[in-house]
């Protein structure tokens, strides 16, 4: 089992309902996110695109994250997710070094924070809070090894791109274009 | 032209703008590892060699100083720990593949190990010292003893916390101005001279001093000559590279260090010990402060510059 996102980029519109409804799920302290909407502007006037991406922890195949981990607070579980144990992490700070994406953060109480894929919710078999509301349904979740998993669909029949491939981490979070 | 621009609905604390997770504690505690390193490998060296003699200070004198500077290392590095609580987690596990986990368990046993290097000497630097309890006499004649062993023990250590405290930061390859393998020896040859440059401060022997800052010299020019080839692998690598090589090639960091660390950390305290070699008089203490404060300086610069750095917007 592979658990892997895909990102429309040609149907996010960036109306961050996708950020508001993972903090709301996981009580995401204030003035902290586990996603976040970046826009890429590309071109001058009149000849503009725009690109909107949902980013997130990549729970990469290669992590760097897991592999500097002093303690064994991060680490992989089953279907590829990274998660940080918080009894466990010190807060020394090597994992958010270690990140291209910046996608790990300091939580107020000590210990590091990220996107777990909603790991409490897959255990029930459901999808991720930022998946299940997305108004545009923008946002394909599944396991890459099965074929009729949404996220292999997509990634099937559209181009698609990763963040940052040349640092060598094999991210999961797939971009269509 | 075509142009890119990144708006990023991101805005968290120590993260964005830029990153700046690591302060001043990181820094320190990797200068003051850098120097404890070079103490230690030069008292275990001399006194393999049979120096004990001449190179009072460089076997006894200076070691004294080591656990003073592993123990506030130790500290700092604690202070930066933001779930310090659970700080001995590091101890429950060996992690291979963690470069702090190295570090962590490396620490655990030179920290100790320079104590009783310390302990040793105690009734040499202060007459009349008597240990309280039988036992610690008697453990202190067993140390004396392995002295050699611990000389050894303490060289190969002090190599692996130097390379280390390198090492640290390039495993990130997250963060390109780190991501290079000269940072080990690089950190490892700056953290030798740091201890020559403390060695010599305290020693009051001209025969001492002039056999150290021989080695410093040396020292130095193989830092120049990792510095060099620091800049020239950036230059020649992949454009993140490229803009980590620029923060020091005329952006915000330029100044701080070709000024601090290269001419006034680097080249003139190796000028001003070339000049005490051929004869003239210079005090110790100048190149000695300037070689210490221009070693602290490369760790700040290179751990805030690196955290600038980075793959994607």
């Amino acid at each position: 089992m592979r658990y892997a996102m895909a990102v429309d980029t040609k149907k996010c519109v960036g109306c961050s309902d996708c950020v508001v409804a993972c903090q709301t799920e996981n009580n995401v302290p204030n003035g902290y996110c586990r996603d976040w909407i970046v826009e890429v502007v590309a071109g001058s006037y009149p000849n503009v695109e725009i690109e909107l991406r949902s980013e997130r922890c990549n729970h990469c195949d290669n992590s760097p994250c897991v592999r500097c981990c002093p303690t064994g607070a991060s680490h992989i579980v089953e279907g590829g997710v990274v998660l940080v144990t918080h009894n466990e992490c010190i807060g020394c700070g090597a994992c958010i070094q270690s990140c291209p994406y910046d996608a790990r953060y300091s939580h107020p109480e000590g210990y590091v924070d990220k996107c777990t894929f909603c790991h409490h919710r897959l255990e029930k078999g459901q999808q991720p809070a930022c998946v299940e509301v997305c108004p545009t349904n923008c946002l394909y979740f599944g396991d890459l090894d099965d074929p009729n998993s949404d996220v292999s669909k997509a990634l099937r029949n559209r181009k698609w791109k990763v963040l940052a491939p040349e640092a060598g981490t094999k991210p999961q979070i797939y971009f269509l274009t | 032209m075509k142009e890119e621009l990144f708006v990023s609905g991101r805005d968290i604390p120590f993260i964005d703008p830029y990153l700046n997770i690591w302060h001043w504690q990181i820094p320190l505690y990797l200068f003051l590892g850098g120097l404890a390193a070079g103490i230690m490998f030069f008292a275990g060296l001399f006194l393999i060699m049979g120096k004990e003699k001449e190179m009072e200070t460089t076997v006894k004198w200076a070691t004294f100083l080591v656990p003073v500077a592993l123990v506030l290392g130790l500290f700092a590095l604690f202070l930066d720990l933001k779930h310090q609580l659970y700080f001995w987690r590091l101890y429950t596990t060996v992690r291979l593949e963690s470069p702090m986990s190295w570090g962590a368990w490396t620490l655990m046993f030179i920290t100790p190990l320079s104590f009783v290097w310390v302990a040793t000497y105690m009734k040499e630097a202060i007459p009349g010292w008597h240990w309280r309890f039988s036992i610690l006499e008697k453990a202190e004649a067993l140390a004396i003893k392995y002295r050699k062993v611990m000389a050894w023990l303490m060289m190969m250590l002090a190599i692996v916390l130097g390379v280390y405290t390198g090492i640290l930061l390039s495993a990130f390859n997250a963060r390109p101005l780190w991501n290079t393998s000269i940072l080990g020896p690089l950190f490892l040859v700056s953290g030798l001279s740091t201890g020559l440059a403390a060695i010599m401060w305290m020693s009051k022997s001209h025969y001492e001093r002039k056999v150290l800052s021989k080695i410093d010299i040396i020292l130095i020019g193989v830092e120049l000559f990792l510095i060099v080839h620091l800049f020239m692998g950036f230059l020649a690598a992949t454009e993140v590279q490229i803009e980590a090589a620029q923060l020091f090639l005329g952006g915000q960091f330029t100044t701080t260090f070709w000024v601090f660390v290269v001419i006034l950390g680097l080249i003139f305290p190796a000028l001003l010990e070339i000049l005490e070699l051929v004869g003239y008089k210079i005090p110790i203490w100048i190149p000695a402060l300037m070689i210490l404060f221009g070693g602290l300086v490369f760790r700040f610069v290179m751990v805030e510059a690196g955290q600038i750095t980075r793959f994607l917007y």
